[in-house]
């Protein structure tokens, strides 16, 4: 076949006319991919990007939900930790300041005490001395009154005895035995 | 190619063989009818419009009949065709109230893109898109959309003003405007949106037709054969950028119909 002569046959057609029975299959196969992807394609992907989108704003507010617990478990921790603290502060406080109490009432315990002994000890001596003061004075005076007898011969015991002699005669060196001591200090 | 090349093949048509230039036009893109079914011919554009619904369908049933929340690749791969179609073209347009017209618009740019490509598809090797009925036919659809959503939201006389008064203009320049607002916004968006991805189409695969041609034509022994492999580069060097203008002729197309069905929905003003 000539080409030429195909081409002079063929220029007859034109181009921006449209062919009707091509429309038509045109359409229809534009309806078929329309309607498959429109009715159960697209909307099946569609159901499957919105579960995605859920999935991960899903997992997202999992972790912000997680990080916010953390967060109010640390502030918590934190204000026990914080009030431990300051329990053990006034603890310790508590105990100085019943040591100290504890320390003073045994200072004064054992002053009250020391008193006490100091007292009684006071008291004891004195008891001594009067009782060897008497003690003294009765065997000073018999010994006196022994030795005198003897020098005079005859027993001036009861006598010296009854009349008071003696005791006269020791007070007066007592009293000479203070102004003396006076005199001296 | 198309028949011509078939046609020069069998001539053994060469620079030196005795005869002429067999350009490729018109006859390009008439096809002889595979069988005839009721006075009806049915023709390969046809065959291929056919095929790319079935790919369309058998890619988007493979990827999205049984999704899974981890998708595996296929999936992975709808998905991002999907995604962009939604949000960098419907969305980004219309806006929120796009999202009812995502499925006609996301079905109608992938028809779109693969009928385009079926361009450099060996064997196949042509646009279904240069062929101007499947473009109408398509235009049409957003055509009656676009009117229709016009009319239900704004009602006729809403609608018509929709159409034809533009805001924010003084009232004298109106009796210029409206008219060609009328004109424009119901005649010339349709005829424009088919021809537009017809014309480039159409003149795509005349490129590539003329140089793969040539190069076959100017293949003998002599300084031709030179002139035949310059043609061969440019004819992949075409092969190649027609990639880039199929997808964007899609893109395109889609990208209108958003702002139309977007025009219609705008509050009335």
């Amino acid at each position: 076949m000539n080409p030429v002569v195909a081409l002079a046959a063929e220029a007859q057609m034109n181009p921006l006319l449209p062919a009707w029975p091509e429309v038509i299959i045109g359409l229809l196969c534009f309806f078929i991919v329309f309607g498959i992807l429109g009715k159960k394609l697209l909307p099946s992907i569609e159901k499957v990007l919105s579960e995605r989108r859920d999935a991960i704003e899903g997992g997202m507010e999992r972790a912000e939900t997680a990080q916010a617990e953390a967060q109010a478990l640390l502030e918590q921790y934190r204000a026990e930790l914080a009030e431990a603290r300051h329990e053990a502060a006034r603890i310790t406080e508590h105990a100085r300041e019943q040591g100290a109490a504890l320390i003073g009432e045994m200072r004064e315990e054992g002053q009250r005490q020391r008193e006490a002994i100091v007292t009684a000890g006071h008291a004891q001596i004195e008891a001594d001395k009067k009782q060897a003061t008497a003690a003294l004075r009765q065997d000073v005076g018999s010994l006196a009154s022994q030795l005198a007898s003897r020098i005079v011969g005859e027993s001036l015991e009861d006598h010296a005895r009854q009349s008071g002699v003696i005791d006269r005669f020791l007070d007066d060196l007592e009293a000479k035995a203070a102004v003396a001591q006076g005199a001296s200090k | 190619m198309g028949a011509d090349v078939t046609r020069v093949a069998e001539a053994g048509c060469h620079l030196n063989s005795g005869c002429g230039f067999p350009a490729p036009g018109l006859n390009e893109f008439d096809f002889k009818p595979m069988f005839t079914v009721g006075g009806v011919d049915f023709t390969k554009p046809m065959l291929l419009s056919v095929i790319c619904a079935l790919l369309v369908v058998g890619f988007f049933w493979a990827a999205f009949a049984k999704p899974k929340l981890l998708p595996g690749k296929l999936q992975l791969v709808g998905e991002i065709g999907y995604d962009f179609v939604k949000r960098s073209i419907v969305l980004e347009t219309i806006g929120k109230k796009g999202e009812k017209y995502v499925p006609m618009l996301v079905s109608m740019f992938f028809f779109v893109w693969i009928m385009n490509i079926m361009s450099i598809i060996p064997f196949a090797q042509f646009p279904v898109m240069s062929r101007i009925a499947f473009p109408v036919g398509l235009a049409a659809i957003v055509w009656i959309t676009y009117m229709t959503l016009t009319f239900k939201k704004h009602g006729f006389v809403g609608g018509l003003k929709n159409l034809c008064w533009p805001s924010g203009i003084p009232g004298w320049v109106m009796f210029i405007l409206v008219p060609i607002e009328f004109f424009s916004n119901i005649f010339v968006r349709p005829f424009t949106l088919a021809v537009r991805a017809f014309a480039n189409m159409f003149a795509g695969h005349l490129l590539i037709v003329v140089f793969s041609v040539a190069s076959w034509y100017l293949l003998s022994p002599s300084i031709g054969a030179l002139y035949g492999s310059v043609s061969f580069v440019v004819a992949v060097a075409l092969t190649a950028f027609e990639l880039l203008v199929q997808f964007l002729q899609a893109y395109i197309f889609v990208m209108l119909a958003s702002s139309y069905i977007a025009g219609a929905l705008e509050e009335a003003h």
